[in-house]
């Protein structure tokens, strides 16, 4: 581990090699938009929204994977970023089926949230409407993959931290989703422990608890840095909810 | 030489419909088509959500009556949940009914129909609106406006929001009333009492001034279909279904409404998206019925409130010798009467300690795999009935709504009010003709959005064909 001195947006400011930018943005306060990323999970760079601009590279670097460097000079909010960022959201409204007023986490959601943080008033893409399907076998839980933006949280949370390894991605490009064992209906899966952590971090209304009526579904996620600090760290302390 | 007269858009009811006026060569009216050209297709697009989600997907079928699906959805859940509603809950969900008419039938009175009689039908149809009204009697227009108001703060302290509130749900719902927004509600009753009277003045007066006129304003037999409670008072939220004759005969009574489907067809035409329900027994057209608060008003054997129950008598008055009033043009008077008891009956229950209590929802799985819903929405009455599987995701949705089922009544209505003012001879669409047939549709305040399960704003437009189908005429008026 090494200290090293990085520019983000202008300011100078010193950071572990080991670290991530997405980390070293947050400790200091500067606000990088993110979908998958989910502190205690570990990072795919798959959403691409927390992309940054380095001075000297020709591709965007995901923040959430991308490591400090001595010397580094990152950029996190261009007319550039600004673009491409509402693209991701407005192509990820595009391919789904998001309907907000009729939604079980409106109002608590994260990709709405995105949509106003990146000012979507409209789609330019035409929308797909997909068949997409609903599993609601299992007993407490709904999969609505209509609302599914492949983050693949539930996978990561139910793999790494329950260790029950439900979760898997089926499929390929457009028509990927997210499968219960090897793709069958969710109430039937041997491996399913029923923790519902999977539900409590999908960033969107794609997991929630049946019988949840609209905008009812409020997530709690300060269980997983709990858990994660209790892991690692033998501190079983409660901590307090980022809402970054 | 046959014509026919087209009226597209109709103005102020709340969806698009056109009317078709088909003349015989002399010049009488052959045919009248009231036509719903919306089509919105909720029955569909709820295939495959969950029974949990429905409340909020139906309710968004109008902006006027969504608390009226919300309540009526819930129902269908709590039927396939098998659950009793805590009293509370009930209760709190009659409340929201109530508003739901009080609003409803506030915009139906003052912004939409009483332009027509206070300005006269005749007037200008530029200012023929609430802003003509306003300028005609600035103190009721706002007086209007404020009642329905009213209702909306109902909602809105009920439910959180004054449109499309989430707020029922299967089993009961969502938050409790509290005593400071109880006494927030309490404290509208005397402005809302004083101004139901004023609009019971005016209908009344409204009544002499038009004496001869309205006799013409779908007046003709029909049955009437509404909920009573079991003791044959008005009700709007749950009790029986009964059906009454044009001349005032009870003719099935203490139905049960979640069999409605044994009861009632519904036809299809070719010329409309709006459907047309029937009572089975009688077949189609001839089992033609109204609902909405002239059939609620003639079928019950009395109202539970004072003041309501003092109207109702007055009300049945009118109806002479033959046990019911027929005049569709007495839809209005019966709103009226209704918005007091809308009044009278949520002071009732706000003064009911059991308001405020917090047990107000019955939580289950899956019991069943179908359920129907019902409920007295401002128009009549509405019925949502879903089939689900083990895991509560609806496989079919059937939604009957109350504008459809007065569908035979409007036409008709449109019928009787063009054969009396149309002069077919001259071929031409006149004015007294055009303003009468949209008076005559919103007696009824159809709801075209709901009814087709459709979007958007009504405008009228009138067409006057030959028998060769050669536009002879043509009017719009947005």
């Amino acid at each position: 581990m090494a200290i090293v001195t990085i520019t983000i947006d202008g300011q100078q400011l010193s950071a572990q090699d080991d670290q991530t930018l997405l980390q070293v943005a947050r400790e200091h306060k500067i606000h990088i938009p993110t979908l998958c990323f989910l502190e205690g999970l570990s990072s795919v760079g798959a959403c691409r929204l927390c992309m940054v601009e380095v001075e000297g590279w020709s591709k965007l670097a995901t923040s959430c994977t991308t490591k400090p460097a001595e010397g580094m000079v990152i950029h996190t909010n261009t007319d550039r970023l600004k673009k491409y960022r509402r693209m991701i959201v407005e192509l990820l409204a595009s391919e789904g089926n998001h309907q907000c007023a009729v939604c079980v986490v409106n109002s608590y959601c994260e990709l709405q949230n995105l949509a106003y943080e990146v000012g979507l008033d409209h789609v330019r893409f035409p929308y797909l409407f997909p068949h997409k399907s609903l599993d609601a076998t299992h007993k407490d839980f709904v999969m609505d993959r209509n609302r599914c933006v492949l983050c693949t949280r539930c996978l990561r949370v139910c793999h790494e931290v329950e260790g029950a390894h439900v979760w898997d991605v089926a499929g390929r490009g457009i028509d990927c989703e997210i499968v219960a064992d090897m793709h069958q209906p969710w109430g039937e899966s041997d491996s399913c422990t029923s923790c519902g952590k999977c539900v409590r971090v999908c960033p969107t209304g794609a997991l929630f608890e049946k019988g949840a009526t609209i905008g009812e579904m409020q997530k709690e996620r300060g269980f997983l840095k709990f858990l994660v600090t209790a892991r690692n760290k033998r501190e079983w302390v409660q901590q307090p909810e980022d809402n970054d | 030489m046959t014509k026919t007269i087209t009226i597209s858009p109709v103005t102020r009811i709340e969806g698009h419909a056109k009317i078709t006026i088909a003349l015989q060569p002399n010049g009488d009216v052959a045919e009248t088509r009231f036509h719903v050209n919306e089509f919105r297709g909720f029955e569909k697009f709820t295939e495959g959500r969950l029974m949990w989600e429905m409340p909020g997907i139906t309710s968004r079928i109008c902006g006027i009556c969504p608390a009226s699906h919300l309540v009526t959805s819930a129902k269908a859940g709590d039927d396939i949940l098998a659950v009793e509603v805590p009293e509370t809950a009930e209760k709190l969900r009659r409340m929201l009914t109530l508003a739901q008419w009080l609003q409803s039938h506030a915009l139906s009175f003052f912004h939409l129909s009483s332009p027509d009689f206070l300005l006269g039908f005749d007037s200008d149809p530029a200012t023929r609106n609430v802003f003509g009204l306003i300028g005609h009697d600035k103190e009721l227009a706002l007086k209007g406006i404020r009642l329905r108001k009213f209702g909306q703060e109902v909602i809105e302290i009920l439910g959180g929001r004054k449109i499309h509130t989430p707020w029922t749900v299967p089993g009961g719902v969502r938050d409790p009333l509290t005593a400071e927004n109880r006494d927030r509600m309490l404290a509208w009753i005397p402005e809302a009492r004083q101004t139901v009277g004023i609009a019971l003045e005016t209908i009344k007066k409204v009544h002499a001034k038009y004496k001869n006129e309205i006799t013409e304003f779908g007046n003709f037999r029909s049955l009437f279909v509404g909920l009573v409670s079991k003791d044959g008072a008005l009700e709007y939220y749950d009790g029986f279904l009964r059906i009454m004759d044009g001349n005032g005969n009870t003719i099935a009574d203490k139905l049960d409404p979640k069999k409605f489907e044994e009861y009632f067809g519904e036809a299809v035409e070719s010329w409309s998206w709006l459907k047309f329900p029937y009572f089975k027994q009688f077949g189609y057209p001839d089992g033609m019925y109204r609902v909405g608060p002239l059939a609620r008003v003639n079928i019950c054997d009395f109202i539970e409130t004072p003041e309501a129950e003092e109207e109702r008598k007055v009300f049945k008055k009118l109806s002479g010798n033959v046990g019911v009033v027929n005049n569709s043009f007495y839809y209005h008077y019966a709103r009226c009467i209704e918005m007091l008891f809308a009044v009278e009956k949520i002071e009732q229950l706000l003064n009911d300690p059991a308001i405020l209590g917090t047990t107000i929802r019955s939580q289950a799985s899956i019991n069943r795999t179908e359920g129907v819903g019902f409920c007295e929405a401002p128009r009549g009455v509405l019925f949502h009935r879903y089939k689900v599987n083990k895991d509560g995701v609806i496989q079919q949705a059937n939604l009957i709504i109350a504008t459809a089922q007065n569908n035979i009544a409007m036409n008709r209505t449109v019928h009787q009010i063009a054969a009396h003012f149309i002069d077919g001879k001259k071929g031409k669409i006149t004015e007294g003709m055009l303003n009468r047939v949209e008076a005559g549709i919103r007696c009824y305040d159809p709801c075209l959005s709901c009814s087709t399960h459709a979007l958007g704003q009504m405008p009228l437009h009138v067409e006057l064909f030959d028998a060769n189908g050669s536009l002879l005429d043509s009017v719009t008026r947005s």
